[in-house]
């Protein structure tokens, strides 16, 4: 069983190293965002440094969104989701061996991408590491979330922007903390708390999700 | 047995569209009256409130509506389970009928709250949890509704609708917890079943028959709503065919 899991960890990374240029889209997406920021701002260091964990965090998750229309879509054209589903192992192991790649793809760069952003934002060191500790907590919650509604809008009409207004409600949470621990942070109050809770969220959504996804999956081809 | 058949009985939407056809008008009719004893009583009996004055009653629209977008949220996620375990098409009917009349709720409910939160506070918007778990409670239902009409196939579009308002039901009490972080200038709740009312006797009068009349007022919406469903998805059923009204 846990063949298959890594089987299908290992193709999705396969894929998209043959195929770099979508994993890269979405990371350079964020560069962008958070480049924008700046110049719509102003470049005052005290002003970038209070804005920083939010304009950071939001574009970690636009990032992380636009990824999310890949997490299925070629599967569900090429017919290999519906042979997942037909398959005697566990649909919803499947789904966690996706999603855990998903994130390794669309996750991971945007944690190690983060503190090189922040510096830009004039972030001093603890925040920067504070910053990447609850993306490395946030953004698996993103996809597992995501994920969700990324196979219930598999082939429909208007599926990206459909997609957006589903998903990012549910995000709110995640955002909220996210960004609260580097803020509390950067004034002096420590994050502790605040990823603790971040730690809470991702332990319920990684034992559901897969449950979820492979529910959405099951409407989805049927 | 029996119990079981008579509890199925109207989950057929054959029988259901008879049973609603026969309680919609009644259910308005009482709508009807109690919303007008209850404006009744909020704008002529109940009296002027001595720290905010005349302006406090829009509450008795605005917190009914609150509490209809909510409870409406929750039947829905009732009536989604009630698809996905016992697969009832009449359950994703429900679920279909009811997202507009939610929608609606939530959008009066900020939109009476901006009006009440200009006088009171200054502003017409602040950031506080309430307000801002509203307006999420609002984008959920637009995100149901867009994902329902974007998919052609009736079936997949009420297990898609079903299964993304349960996630929605799931995340509704994390996003009110996440976003009170930054509680700041609404007020405490002014009804609460653990300690007494904090208002004049009249004015929960007011109150709760405005929110009963709600209640009745989504219960005769939806029921209608939920036949025009029934018929446009069993049009090409013999007993619709058969109808007087589309007989004629």
């Amino acid at each position: 069983m846990m063949t298959a899991f890594w089987a299908v960890v290992r193709r999705d990374l396969l894929l998209a190293l043959r195929r770099k240029t979508e994993v890269l889209t979405a990371v350079f997406f964020f560069v962008v965002v958070a480049a924008l920021f700046p110049l719509g701002i102003g470049p005052e260091p005290h002003t970038l440094r209070q804005i920083a964990p939010g304009v950071l965090w939001v574009g970690a998750m636009l990032s992380s969104m636009l990824a999310l229309q890949r997490l299925f879509e070629a599967d569900y054209h090429d017919g290999t989701l519906e042979q997942m589903v037909l398959s005697p192992t566990p649909l919803p192991l499947l789904m966690a061996a996706k999603l855990l790649a998903h994130w390794l793809l669309s996750g991971v760069p945007l944690v190690l991408l983060a503190p090189a952003l922040g510096l830009q934002f004039d972030l001093a060191a603890e925040s920067l590491w504070t910053l990447s500790l609850t993306l490395l907590l946030g953004t698996p919650v993103l996809s597992l979330v995501g994920g969700i509604g990324a196979a219930l809008t598999l082939g429909v009409r208007g599926g990206g922007v459909l997609l957006s207004l589903l998903v990012l409600p549910l995000f709110v949470p995640v955002l909220v903390f996210g960004a609260g621990a580097v803020e509390a942070q950067v004034s002096g109050l420590g994050a502790q708390a605040h990823v603790s809770i971040l730690m809470a969220m991702l332990l319920p959504a990684a034992f559901f999700s897969p449950w979820a996804c492979a529910a959405a999956v099951r409407i989805a081809v049927e | 047995m029996t119990a079981s058949l008579s509890w199925f009985h109207y989950a057929a939407p054959q029988t259901f569209y008879g049973l609603a056809g026969r309680l919609w008008p009644w259910v308005a009719a009482l709508a009807t009256l109690l919303g007008a004893v209850g404006l009744w009583i909020g704008f002529a009996v109940a009296p002027t409130d001595f720290q905010q004055g005349e302006g406090y009653r829009i509450i008795f629209v605005h917190v009914p509506a609150s509490w209809m977008s909510m409870i409406i949220y929750l039947a829905m996620a009732f009536w989604s389970v009630l698809l996905l375990v016992f697969n009832t098409r009449l359950s994703g009917m429900m679920t279909r009928a009811l997202a507009p009349t939610g929608a609606i709720f939530a959008f009066l409910s900020l939109w009476t709250g901006a009006l009440w939160g200009k006088p009171m506070w200054g502003a017409w918007w602040v950031w506080d949890a309430r307000l801002t778990s509203e307006l999420i409670l609002f984008f959920l239902y637009l995100g149901y509704i867009a994902l329902t009409s974007a998919i052609d196939d009736t079936r997949r579009a009420d297990r898609a609708g079903a299964l993304i308002a349960i996630v929605g039901a799931i995340n509704v009490p994390i996003i009110y917890f996440s976003v009170k972080w930054w509680n700041t200038l609404h007020q405490g709740a002014s009804v609460s079943l653990t300690r007494a009312p904090s208002m004049a006797q009249i004015m929960l009068w007011g109150m709760l028959l405005m929110a009963l009349a709600f209640w009745l007022y989504a219960i005769a919406l939806v029921l209608y709503r939920v036949r025009t469903l029934i018929l446009q998805r069993e049009a090409h059923t013999a007993w619709v065919q058969a109808l007087p009204e589309v007989a004629a």
